[in-house]
């Protein structure tokens, strides 16, 4: 007998709400991938995200569990405070590059010193979404945005830094990858690392943080697709996917 | 025989980013140019017959917009 | 309970732990570092969460993070920490959880010195973070008195969903007192129903000061307002010496109002007709009574660690009824009590009007003649 079975539905994890994102914004996707994670792992109801300030500032709006709005940068100290009074509740943050990699730069490395047992999502979209396509710490040379209009010259504007190789330096951190929302077979990819660094937090394997790179079609002025190639073809280049940290008894955690 | 598939948009959520019309591997996807959605964009809807239920699009839609199909055989209970 | 002899910062630490608080995050600095280190050592034992964060502004997000939580939740610092703690201040304050923050005042701007000071009462009272808010200020002046403000500071903040501020300095901090600690709270088994703890059975809790639409935030700003009214018309405390009879009356909080007091015994003994007023909540300020006071009395003195930060406050509820007089030490001095004595037999011989502003003028001269003279 042949039926119709559902092979894709939304997640339960979020909210009827149509988002904010500008149309093609990979926010959305990565939203997503979470939302799926969190449904296909029963945490749900014991989840607590951390928003951060950038474009996801109303991600608690999308997602169907408790959630707090950090400052600007400091997701990961709150975070902090919160698993460790509420150590059996799954904490996340969802953070942007300005966000987590130049104002916060302090707080998610010391999360990382401390091996605090959070979970962390970056979006690395190479611009300042928000705030209309300033530079971000992650802009690429050469790149122009809207203050880096000649493009980014790295002898007076530094160089874009890669959180995921730096953070893998750390001893406090279990888990730290790249992985990109730019094509199906990568969106596949991010969302099993994403379930990997929440399998690390239930297991209380401590500090896992997944970078995505992501795209920003508004801001690089492109169509969705382009801003979807801009990543492929750019971003990663710059940015190699990879696994930069994958301690012993994560690489051994079967998901 | 290839399995058949199908997907059901939700208007509510899609915002026309044609993503989906550009991952679908049997290019049964297109925007609707004669609909809008509340938040006034063209959806995407499905053309043609030959979706096999594959959810690519449904991997690729930041909104979750695509509820995605497929045809089962009753599997042999041993 | 038997009274014990305790050390300041120790004391009060204790204190907090009795008050039930489940979280301690802080960042070392003189003179609160003693705070951390008892927390440190004395949380791990009662299996709540302490953590030296990596600075202040780490160290307050992470008690707000317990705070969304539903716990109580505490940081101790001095005032370049609480300047780094601003941003976090603010959000607290408008995202309307509780949260406790003890402030061991020290002698600045800058990296001023570790030494006891009031110098941070605008930073505090006037909000210091930005917009519109409103904290509670509690100033005690004995270790039994910070003792019990610690479990009050709790008790309002947990009823007000209000950032309250406890001011001491290092004098208290360091003092060896006989106090009472309180019994130790039995902690709450169900968190707060607004907290995050899981949505479990009900709809998801969202904790956020992001108010988008200007009408949202417009009437945010109304309801704290609002519960800020509430506040000063409940929470205002402060203690009356002497002021039955008085002719002149000195208003001064915290250690400086402690030393006042004991100058005044004496000032008394000598028979000058002089009371005091110590404000104890500097915010809500008891603006009425002292305007109440300004109606009986022919002079005020007014006597604080700084350059006369409360004495705006005290001038606004005065109204220009009487002169009003200032003396202060800057720069981390503690007044002596003999200091004080020497004022208010100034201060009660003199019978001359004051311009607005010419007190500041007048104590300047006198302050740098000491000085000069080389006296303490
Ligand atoms: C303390 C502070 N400084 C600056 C801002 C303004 N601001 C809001 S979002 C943002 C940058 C966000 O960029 P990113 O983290 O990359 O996230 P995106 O918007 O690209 O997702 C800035 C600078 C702020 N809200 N707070
Ligand atoms: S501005 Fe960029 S990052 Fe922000 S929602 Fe739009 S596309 Fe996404
Ligand atoms: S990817 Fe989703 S939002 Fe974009 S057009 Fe397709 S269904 Fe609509
Ligand atoms: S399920 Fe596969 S075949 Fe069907 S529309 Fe989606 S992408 Fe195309």
């Amino acid at each position: 007998m042949i039926e119709m079975e559902v092979v894709y539905s939304r997640p339960e994890s979020f909210t009827p709400t149509t988002t904010h994102y500008c149309p093609g914004c990979t926010h959305g996707t990565a939203h997503r991938l979470v939302a799926e994670v969190l449904d296909e792992m029963g945490i749900r109801e014991k989840a607590i995200g951390v928003a951060p300030v950038g474009c996801s500032v109303f991600a608690y709006d999308y997602f169907n569990h408790d959630f707090v709005e950090a400052a600007h940068g400091r997701a990961p100290a709150m975070a902090t405070g919160i698993k460790r009074v509420r150590p059996n509740n799954t904490v996340y943050t969802y953070q942007g590059d300005g966000d987590l990699a130049s104002i916060g730069m302090a707080e998610i490395v010391h999360a990382a010193i401390r091996g605090e047992n959070i979970t962390v999502i970056f979006i690395n979209n190479a611009i300042y979404g928000m705030t209309g396509g300033q530079m971000a710490p992650t802009t690429l040379p050469g790149m122009r945005t809207t203050s880096s209009p000649g493009g980014r010259d790295v002898e007076t504007m530094g160089y874009p830094v890669r959180m995921s190789e730096m953070l893998s330096t750390i001893d406090g951190t279990s888990y730290a990858v790249r992985r990109s929302l730019h094509n199906p077979a990568n969106v596949r990819k991010s969302k099993k690392a994403i379930r990997r660094a929440f399998e690390v937090q239930e297991r209380g394997m401590g500090f896992a943080m997944v970078e995505l790179l992501s795209s920003c079609p508004t801001n690089l002025k492109f169509t969705p697709q382009q801003a979807l190639d801009f990543v492929g073809d750019q971003m990663v280049s710059y940015y190699p996917l990879g696994d930069y940290k994958v301690a012993p008894e994560v690489k051994a955690l079967k998901v | 025989m290839a399995l058949k598939g199908t997907i059901e948009v939700n208007h509510k959520y899609c915002k026309g980013c044609s993503l989906c019309v550009e991952a679908c591997p049997q290019n049964v996807i297109a925007l609707d140019m004669e609909h809008l959605t509340p938040k006034g964009y063209h959806p995407a809807m499905l053309i043609d017959e030959g979706c096999t239920g594959c959810a690519i699009c449904a991997v690729v839609c930041p909104d979750a917009a695509i509820t995605v199909y497929r045809e089962s055989r009753k599997k042999k209970t041993k | 309970m038997t009274k014990e002899l305790m050390k300041g910062n120790d004391a009060f630490a204790e204190a907090a732990v009795r008050a039930g608080v489940e979280g301690f995050f802080g960042y070392p600095i003189t003179p609160a570092s003693e705070f951390l280190e008892y927390m440190a050592k004395r949380m791990p034992e009662l299996g709540r969460a302490f953590l030296q964060a990596e600075s202040e502004i780490g160290a307050i997000h992470m008690v707000y993070g317990a705070a969304c939580a539903g716990v109580r939740s505490l940081t101790a610092t001095s005032g370049p920490g609480l300047s780094l703690m601003s941003e976090a201040l603010s959000y607290i304050a408008g995202t309307e959880v509780p949260a406790v923050v003890v402030n061991v005042m020290r002698g600045g701007p800058g990296l001023g010195n570790i030494a006891p000071s009031q110098s941070d009462y605008n930073q505090m009272v006037k909000g210091g973070g930005h917009g519109d808010y409103f904290p509670i200020v509690l100033a005690p002046a004995t270790v039994q008195e910070a003792i019990d403000h610690i479990t009050l500071a709790f008790d309002l903040a947990d009823k007000y969903r209000s950032l309250v501020f406890i001011a001491v300095d290092g004098n208290l901090g360091q003092m060896m007192e006989p106090a009472e600690l309180p019994p130790m709270r039995v902690l709450p088994e169900e968190p707060p129903s607004w907290s995050v703890y899981g949505a479990k059975d009900r709809e998801p809790n969202i904790l956020t000061s992001i108010y988008i639409d200007p009408p949202d935030e417009e009437v945010t700003n109304i309801r704290l307002l609002r519960r800020w009214m509430e506040v000063e018309k409940n929470e205002i405390r402060y203690k009356e010496y002497e002021l039955e009879d008085a002719e002149i009356a000195v208003i001064s909080f915290g250690v400086a109002g402690r030393i006042c007091s004991s100058a005044l015994r004496t000032a008394r003994e000598e028979g000058v007709k002089v009371g005091m007023i110590r404000p104890i909540t500097l915010a809500p300020f008891p603006t009425e009574a002292i305007r109440e006071l300004s109606k009986r009395v022919r002079r005020i003195l007014v006597v604080e660690m700084n350059t006369g930060q409360m004495l705006n406050d005290v001038k606004q509820a005065v109204g220009g009824r009487v002169p009003i007089e200032f003396y202060g030490r800057i720069g981390g001095i503690t007044p002596l009590p003999d200091e004080i004595l020497e004022e208010i037999h100034r201060v009660n011989q003199n019978t001359e009007d004051i311009a607005d502003g010419q007190e500041k003028v007048e104590w300047l001269e006198r302050l740098e003649a000491r000085i000069e003279r080389g006296d303490q």
